[in-house]
C-alpha cells in the first residue's frame, strides 16, 4: 500500500503545528519520519488514521484520495498505529488487551478463552517475547506493555503499521527482537512508518527519511544517501556541535551516601556515593532495578534494611515529602502517570511543585506564580501557547522539559534523574544535558538513570552498574566504554 | 482577514463563557421564568426564604466539592448531619450551655467526616465504599442514641436565656440591616455566604487548594512532588463532615427537635448540585463557584415548583430533566 499525504494543514485554536506537511509511503519501505519535539509528526500520522481531522491538504491511499474519519476506519483499511502514549487497560489482562473489540467467541458473545489464549501465545511467540498472556497489564514493565501494544497491532492484518517511538521504553533485547519483526513485516509487503528520536536506530532500520521542522516538510531522503549530521541540519536548521557538551566541575564533598539498601525482594546490599557536582551515571538492563533503588531512596518504595547519609548525617526517609524536605528532587521515568498532572495547565504543574516559592503564608501570589513560569518557560525553551497550554497536549519532549523545569526550581541538593531524555529529540536532549551541566556546576550531586549507554559514557563521571538488583561495578567514565559496561550489566566480571 | 480570525476568536470565547458559566446562565433562565409566570415567586421574602431553604444543601455542597474536587465521594452526609444534630439535642437536654453543645457537636461533626478520611487513606478502601461504611453506621448510631423517637422543645429546654437566643438565632435569627425599613437578612442564609466566600478563597487563593486539586488530578504524581495526599484527602473528608454537621444543627434550631431521620437523601442533592456546577466526578477539575450555581438551581427548583403547586413526583421527574439539560450541555464533560 502506498501512501501520499500533500498540502496539510491543521491548527489547533489559533496555532497552526501543521503547514504544508506531507510525506510519501512506498509499498514495503520502511520511512523514518524525524523532527523536533514539537515538530508535529505524531499530529500528521494522527491525522493520517482519522484521530484528528485536517483543515486543508490531500490524503492519497494507493492513489485514491481517503477521509477517515476514526482510526478504526483507518484499521480497516489496513493502517495501524501505535501510538507513543500508550493505549492499554491497565486492569486487563494481556489477552483481554489485545482481543479487546475483536474477541473470539462461541456465538451468543460467550468468550472462547481458550482459543484466545492460544493465539495471543502464539503471536508472543512469534514475536519472540516472553510474558504470560494471563499477567494483568499493570504488572507489566513499561517495556512489556509496549510489546503488548505492538502484538496488539501485527494481529489485524496490517498494510501499513504506523509506530511511534516505539523503542523509547524497550531494553536492548526487547529492541532487537522488534527490528527483527520489524524486517519480517517489510519482506512481506508491510509499509512502515518510523518515528524516532534515536538516530542510530533510523539508520540501522530504515529505506528513506522524511523531515519536517516546525510542522513544515523539509525534505525526504535515502537513508544511504545522508549522513547523521545531515539529518541534524535539516531538523534544526543549524549545527548542533558536540552532542555531550563539556562539563568543567571540581568535583566537591561528599552529599549522598547509600549503604546497604536491601529491598525485599527488587535489590539488595546498594551502596554508592555521590559528591557534589558529580553526576553518577547508573546503567543497567531494563528490570535491573535502577528505577527501583531511585525510588527507594526518595522514599517511595519502602526498604528492608539500609542507611542514607546526606552531607554525612544520617536521614530517616520513609516518603517523599521527607525526601524533599532533606534536599532531593525525582524525576520520574513514567511521566504521563507520575511526573505530570497532564491534565492541568504548564503553569500548575510547575506551581504544584514549587508551592513555597509561589505563596506566602499559605496564600497563592499570582505575581510570583506568573513570574517563575514565565522563568521556566523561556529558560527550558518550552513549546507551547503559554503557561495556559494543558500537558496533555504537549509534544512529548515538551512534557520532558516541563517535569525537569519544576523540579529544578525547587532547588535540591540531589537531584535523581530517571531516564531524563527519554522520547526527546537531538536538541532538547543537549538543552537536557546542558541543564545538568549547570546543575553539576552549582553543586549539585546528579544521578542520571539512563538506558542510553553513548548518553550514560558521555555525560558521568562515574558509572554504576546495575544487574538483577545488586550493582556490579562503579567505574570511572574516563576507564569505561561500552563493552564494559554491557559486561556488567549482564552480570560478568571485568578482567 | 484580521477580522475573520478576530470574529473567531470572539465566537470562541462567548463559547467558552457559556462552557464556564453554563450553570449561571440556566438558573437566570430559570429565575426569569418563574418570575415571569408567578407574582409570588418575584417577592423579594420568597427570594430570602429560598436562600433560607438553599443553606442546608449549600453548606453540604461546598463540603462535597472538596471530596470530589479530591477525587473522593461522601454518602454519609446526611448521616453526619442527623447524628451531629442528635448529639446537640442530646447535649441540650442534659443541660450543658447551648454554645458549648454546638461546638462539641462541630468537632463531632468534623471527626466522623475524619473517619471515612482514614478508612479512604489508612484503610485503602474505595471512597464510595468507605462512606457507604459510614453513612449506614452513623444513622444507625442516630436511632440507637433515640431509640427511634424525636428530641423535641430545645429552645425550651436551655436554661440560659443568652445560649436559648443564641440556639434560636442559628436557624431562625434575622441580621437587621436597619430597623425601620424593616429589611432584614436570615442569618442561615449569611453563613451560606460566608461559607461560599472562605471555600472560594480557600480553593483558589491558597496551597492547601491546589494540593486538592493535584491530589484529584493525579496522586500519583502529586506525592511525589510533596503533596502530602493522605492529609489533604482526611482534611477534605473532616471539612465535608464539619459542613454537614453545621447544617444539621442550623436545621434543628429551625425546627426545634431533632430526629435521627434528618437529611435522608441529602448526598444525593448535595451530588446533584456538584454535578450541576460543572465539576467532575473524577476529580481535580471544578469550581466552587459552579456549586453555587447548582445549589440555587436545586433551590429555585424546589421552590418553584412547590409554589406552582407542582406535586411532589413531578417535581423530581422535572428537577431529572434540569440535571440532565445542564450536564450535558457542560462543555468541559
Ligand atoms: N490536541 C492538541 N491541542 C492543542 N495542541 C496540540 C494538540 N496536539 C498537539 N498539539 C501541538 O502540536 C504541536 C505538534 O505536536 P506533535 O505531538 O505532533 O509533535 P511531535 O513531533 O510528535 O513531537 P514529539 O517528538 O515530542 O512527540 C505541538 O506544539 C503540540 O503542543
Ligand atoms: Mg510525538
Amino acid at each position: 500500500m502506498n501512501i501520499e499525504m500533500r498540502g496539510i494543514n491543521k491548527s489547533f485554536a489559533t496555532n497552526q503545528v501543521l503547514k504544508n506537511a506531507g510525506f510519501d509511503l512506498k509499498d514495503g519501505e520502511i520511512h523514518a519520519l524525524m523532527g523536533e519535539n514539537g515538530a508535529g509528526k505524531s499530529t500528521l500520522m494522527k491525522i493520517l488514521t482519522g484521530v484528528y481531522s485536517k483543515d486543508s491538504g490531500t490524503i492519497l491511499v494507493d492513489g485514491k484520495e481517503v477521509h477517515y474519519k476514526s482510526p478504526q476506519e483507518a484499521e480497516k483499511a489496513g493502517i495501524v498505529f501505535i501510538y507513543q502514549e500508550l493505549n492499554v487497560l491497565f486492569d486487563l489482562t494481556v489477552e483481554q488487551n489485545l482481543f479487546m473489540g475483536k474477541e473470539i467467541t462461541k456465538g451468543f458473545g460467550l468468550c472462547d478463552r481458550k482459543a484466545m489464549c492460544k493465539k495471543a501465545q502464539e503471536i508472543m511467540d512469534r514475536m519472540g517475547v516472553h510474558i504470560p498472556v494471563t499477567a494483568v497489564m499493570s504488572d507489566l514493565s513499561v517495556g512489556q506493555q509496549q510489546m503488548v501494544e505492538i502484538c496488539k497491532a501485527l494481529m489485524v492484518d496490517a498494510k501499513v503499521l504506523i509506530m511511534d517511538e516505539p523503542t523509547a521504553a524497550l531494553t536492548q533485547s526487547e529492541t532487537e527482537i522488534l527490528f527483527q519483526v520489524i524486517q519480517s513485516l517489510r519482506e512481506k509487503g508491510v509499509s512502515i512508518v518510523y518515528i524516532s528520536h534515536r538516530m542510530e536506530e533510523i539508520f540501522e532500520l530504515c529505506d528513506r527519511i522524511t523531515i519536517l521542522r516546525d510542522g513544515e516538510y523539509i525534505g525526504t531522503r535515502y537513508i544511504k544517501d545522508i549522513t547523521m549530521d545531515d539529518v541534524v541540519r535539516m531538523m534544526i536548521g543549524r549545527e548542533i556541535g558536540e552532542r555531550y557538551p563539556k562539563r568543567d566541575v571540581e568535583i566537591g564533598a561528599e552529599v549522598l551516601r547509600v549503604e546497604g539498601l536491601t529491598h525485599q525482594k527488587l535489590f539488595r546490599d546498594v551502596s554508592f556515593t555521590v559528591h557534589a557536582g558529580e553526576v553518577l551515571g547508573v546503567s543497567g538492563l531494563m528490570g535491573a532495578g535502577r528505577t527501583e533503588i531511585m525510588q527507594a531512596i526518595f522514599g517511595n518504595l519502602p526498604v528492608v534494611a539500609g542507611k542514607i547519609y546526606i552531607d554525612g548525617v544520617e536521614v530517616k526517609i520513609h516518603n517523599p515529602r521527607q525526601a524533599i524536605a532533606a534536599g532531593i528532587g525525582f524525576i520520574t521515568e513514567d511521566r504521563k502517570t507520575e511526573g505530570l498532572l497532564l491534565e492541568k495547565s504548564v503553569e500548575e504543574n510547575i506551581e504544584i511543585a514549587n508551592l513555597g516559592k509561589t505563596s506566602r503564608k499559605g496564600i497563592r501570589s499570582k505575581s510570583l506564580r506568573t513570574k517563575l513560569v514565565k522563568e521556566a518557560i523561556e529558560e527550558f525553551h518550552i513549546k507551547c501557547f503559554g503557561p495556559e497550554h494543558e500537558c496533555n497536549n504537549l509534544s512529548g519532549g515538551n512534557q520532558q522539559k516541563v517535569v525537569l523545569a519544576k523540579w529544578i526550581y525547587t532547588e535540591p541538593k540531589i537531584l535523581i534523574l530517571d531516564e531524563p531524555t527519554r522520547g526527546v529529540d537531538i536538541g532538547a536532549k543537549k538543552e537536557i544535558y546542558s541543564v545538568i551541566n549547570d546543575l553539576a556546576a552549582r553543586g549539585v550531586a546528579v544521578i542520571m538513570v539512563s538506558s542510553e549507554l553513548p548518553e550514560v559514557l558521555g555525560m558521568s563521571d562515574r558509572i554504576m552498574v546495575v544487574h538483577e538488583g545488586k550493582v556490579t561495578g562503579i567505574i570511572n567514565s574516563a576507564d569505561a566504554d561500552q563493552e564494559k559496561v554491557m559486561t556488567l550489566a549482564t552480570g560478568g566480571c571485568l578482567a | 482577514m484580521k477580522n475573520g480570525t478576530t470574529a473567531t476568536k470572539s465566537t470562541k470565547k462567548i463559547g467558552a463563557v457559556i462552557g464556564e458559566y453554563g450553570a449561571f446562565i440556566a438558573l437566570i433562565v430559570l429565575v426569569v421564568l418563574l418570575s415571569a409566570i408567578n407574582a409570588d415567586f418575584r417577592q423579594p421574602s420568597n427570594f430570602t426564604n429560598l436562600l433560607r431553604q438553599a443553606t442546608f444543601n449549600g453548606l453540604i455542597a461546598v463540603g462535597m466539592t472538596c471530596v470530589i474536587l479530591s477525587d473522593g465521594i461522601d454518602l454519609s452526609v446526611g448521616s453526619i448531619f442527623a447524628l451531629s444534630a442528635i448529639i446537640c439535642a442530646k447535649l441540650i437536654m442534659v443541660g450543658v450551655p447551648a454554645v458549648l453543645c454546638v461546638l462539641i457537636a462541630l468537632v463531632a461533626g468534623t471527626l466522623l467526616g475524619g473517619v471515612s478520611g482514614v478508612l479512604v487513606t489508612k484503610g485503602r478502601l474505595q471512597p464510595f465504599i468507605a462512606t457507604l461504611i459510614t453513612m449506614t453506621a452513623y444513622r444507625g448510631l442516630a436511632m440507637i442514641f433515640t431509640n427511634g423517637k424525636p428530641i423535641s422543645r430545645l429552645a425550651e429546654s436551655i436554661s440560659s436565656e443568652g445560649g436559648s437566643f443564641f440556639f434560636k438565632a442559628l436557624g431562625k435569627g434575622n441580621l437587621a440591616f436597619s430597623s425601620n425599613t424593616g429589611i432584614s437578612f436570615p442569618i442561615p442564609a449569611f453563613i451560606l455566604i460566608l461559607v461560599f466566600v472562605l471555600f472560594y478563597f480557600i480553593l483558589n487563593r491558597t496551597t492547601f487548594g491546589r494540593r486538592i486539586y493535584a491530589t484529584g488530578s493525579n496522586a500519583k504524581c502529586a506525592k511525589l512532588v510533596g503533596v502530602n495526599t493522605d492529609q489533604v484527602k482526611i482534611i477534605v473528608y473532616c471539612i465535608s463532615g464539619f459542613l454537614s454537621s453545621l447544617a444539621g444543627l442550623i436545621m434543628i434550631s429551625r425546627v426545634n427537635s431533632a430526629q435521627p431521620t434528618l437529611g435522608d437523601g441529602f448526598e444525593l442533592d448535595a451530588i446533584a448540585a456538584v454535578a450541576l456546577g460543572g465539576t467532575s466526578m473524577s476529580g481535580g477539575r471544578g469550581k466552587i463557584i459552579g456549586t453555587v450555581a447548582g445549589v440555587l438551581i436545586i433551590a429555585v427548583l424546589n421552590n418553584g415548583l412547590n409554589i406552582l403547586g407542582v406535586t411532589s413526583y413531578y417535581q423530581d421527574v422535572i428537577k431529572a430533566v434540569v440535571i440532565l439539560v445542564a450536564v450535558l450541555s457542560d462543555s468541559k464533560r
